[in-house]
């Protein structure tokens, strides 16, 4: 009979963590912030149909990056989540809150209990309303969730692109200006990203009941100028 | 709540449904009785359970150069008693279709709230947007699961259309309670006015109208549905409660605004007096 190796579980997590971590940094970055009308999400995707951004519910809008099977399944279940409640109670009682802390609390369950953790950081973000700020939560893949009202960074390389960004953030500057912003902290000093390789979407007042909507083509061009 | 996860077998897909059966949220019109009771716009005397169901409704649709227009009046009965007079039965079922509804208003409510959660659901998992052609079977299956509750009386009948975006034109879809749906060429109503709203569409219809002469002969056919009809409402002066109108165009759904619905209910009976025929 062979006995099984101890492993102290201080080394088991951050065995975890390394993996999970090195998942996420291989893929590209995503920015999102807020803007003097609204929330802007900013992706370094350049695939057209496969989105790292996506509407959850009337004033909620999801984003992941890292292994696009595993965030596009919570994608989903936020989804079904928010369209469940707001068809069981009402449409105002969908909140970003709430469906953070369950994103939160499966990923750390994952994390825990299972063989492998998932290789994804999500962010759910809230349009504001009169009485109620605009919410970005950021959520990593041990379930530790953060929240902030000014601006998120996920993926790799994120404490060079929020350097980046922190230089050049304002108070209540212009979608233009936060996506310009954005793109050069995304790309930083040796690339440049153009409207193809982006992929752009914002919650923001105006579209009637759902806020969420995609900046493509003509309309995004002319706000990178 | 926890988040709804399934496994690959179990996933209802963009089904919402589906997803909800398999939640067991007990709100599903099949599910159960109606939530919704029966407080309805059917049966003017008649009680559940019989053979006969009369619908307490006019909704009508009818093609127009750029869309459909839609309307339908504002009364539910309760039997012989009017039970709501402000009552919504046309619906935007999403940007470029609407829905509405005649038979039982508890359930048929429910089934224009889940048609439209389904709608969005789809587009919002999937990426994309059903066709409209896919929208109206959706609704076919529903009216079909709820089948055996329209056996015992209560009944819903949809009437649905839209703007159908890859064949640039509108589109107008009737429904029987087994849940067959047949596509309308011109024009159609429903509910127990519409058979007078039918016969004054014909008379009025002609291919390729305006959007103002299509508005104008929607509010004419339900004008003329209320006055033969006891349990369609016609224009409330009083109140000043007036049916809603809708049309769907390659601009999305836009409601005909109330003071416009107003003025040309206003102007019709106008025209009818200054012209010596009975209001």
């Amino acid at each position: 009979m062979t006995m099984p190796y101890y492993v102290a579980p201080e080394q088991v997590m951050k065995d975890r963590a390394e993996y999970a971590q090195k998942g996420i940094a291989r893929g590209r970055s995503l920015v999102a912030t807020v803007y003097d009308q609204g929330i802007a999400i900013v992706a370094d995707n350049p695939s057209r149909t496969l989105h790292k951004i996506s509407e959850i519910y009337d004033r909620i809008a999801f984003a992941g990056v890292g292994k696009y099977n595993e965030f596009d399944q919570l994608r989903v279940s936020g989804i079904r989540h928010a369209d469940t409640k707001g068809y069981a109670y009402s449409r105002e009682d969908v909140d970003a809150r709430s469906l953070a802390n369950l994103y939160a609390q499966y990923l750390g369950q994952v994390f825990t209990h299972e063989m492998k953790p998932l290789e994804v950081e999500i962010l759910v973000a809230e349009l504001g309303t009169g009485t109620h700020p605009n919410q970005l939560y950021h959520i990593a893949y041990e379930g530790t969730i953060t929240d902030e009202d000014r601006y998120a960074v996920l993926g790799g390389e994120t404490e060079a692109i929020a350097e980046r960004l922190e230089e050049r953030w304002t108070q209540g500057w212009s979608l233009a200006e936060a996506l310009r912003a954005a793109v050069d902290a995304l790309a930083g000093p040796d690339r440049t990203l153009t409207g193809g390789d982006l992929e752009v979407a914002v919650l923001t007042n105006g579209n009637g009941r759902r806020t969420f909507r995609r900046l493509i083509d003509d309309e995004l061009q002319a706000l990178l100028g | 709540m926890t988040l709804p996860l399934f496994s690959t077998t179990e996933d209802p897909g963009p089904d919402f449904a589906g997803l909800i059966r398999r939640l067991q949220v007990p709100l599903h019109p099949t599910m159960g009785m109606p939530s919704g009771g029966a407080a309805s716009g059917g049966m003017p005397g008649g009680s559940a359970g019989g053979a006969e169901f009369r619908h307490g409704t006019t909704v009508v649709a009818l093609r127009f150069a750029d869309g459909i227009v839609m309307a339908g009046d504002r009364r539910a009965t309760e039997g012989h008693a009017i039970a709501h007079r402000a009552m919504q039965k046309v619906f935007p079922a999403d940007r470029y279709s609407a829905v509405a509804i005649a038979g039982a208003a508890g359930p048929a409510v429910e089934m224009v709230r889940l048609f439209q959660t389904q709608l969005e659901h789809y587009e919002k998992v999937e990426g994309v947007v059903l066709s409209l052609e896919g929208k109206a079977n959706q609704l076919s299956q529903m009216v079909r699961e709820h089948l055996p509750l329209a056996m015992q009386g209560l009944a819903v009948v949809p009437l649905f259309a839209g703007y159908d975006v890859t064949r640039g034109t509108g589109r107008i879809f009737t429904y029987d309670v087994t849940g067959g749906h047949y596509e309308e060429t011109e024009h159609n109503a429903t509910g127990s006015g519409g058979r007078d709203a039918r016969t004054t569409i014909k008379l009025g219809y002609r291919a390729d109208m305006a959007r103002d002469e299509a508005v104008e002969l929607a509010i004419e056919a339900l004008y003329e549905a209320a006055d033969e009809d006891s349990a369609t409402g016609g224009p409330d002066l009083i109140r000043g409660i007036y049916p809603l109108v809708a049309t769907v165009t390659a601009e999305g759904f836009e409601a005909v605004p109330e003071d416009e619905v107003a003025e040309r209910f206003a102007s019709l009976i106008e025209r009818r007096r200054s012209e010596g025929r009975q209001p």
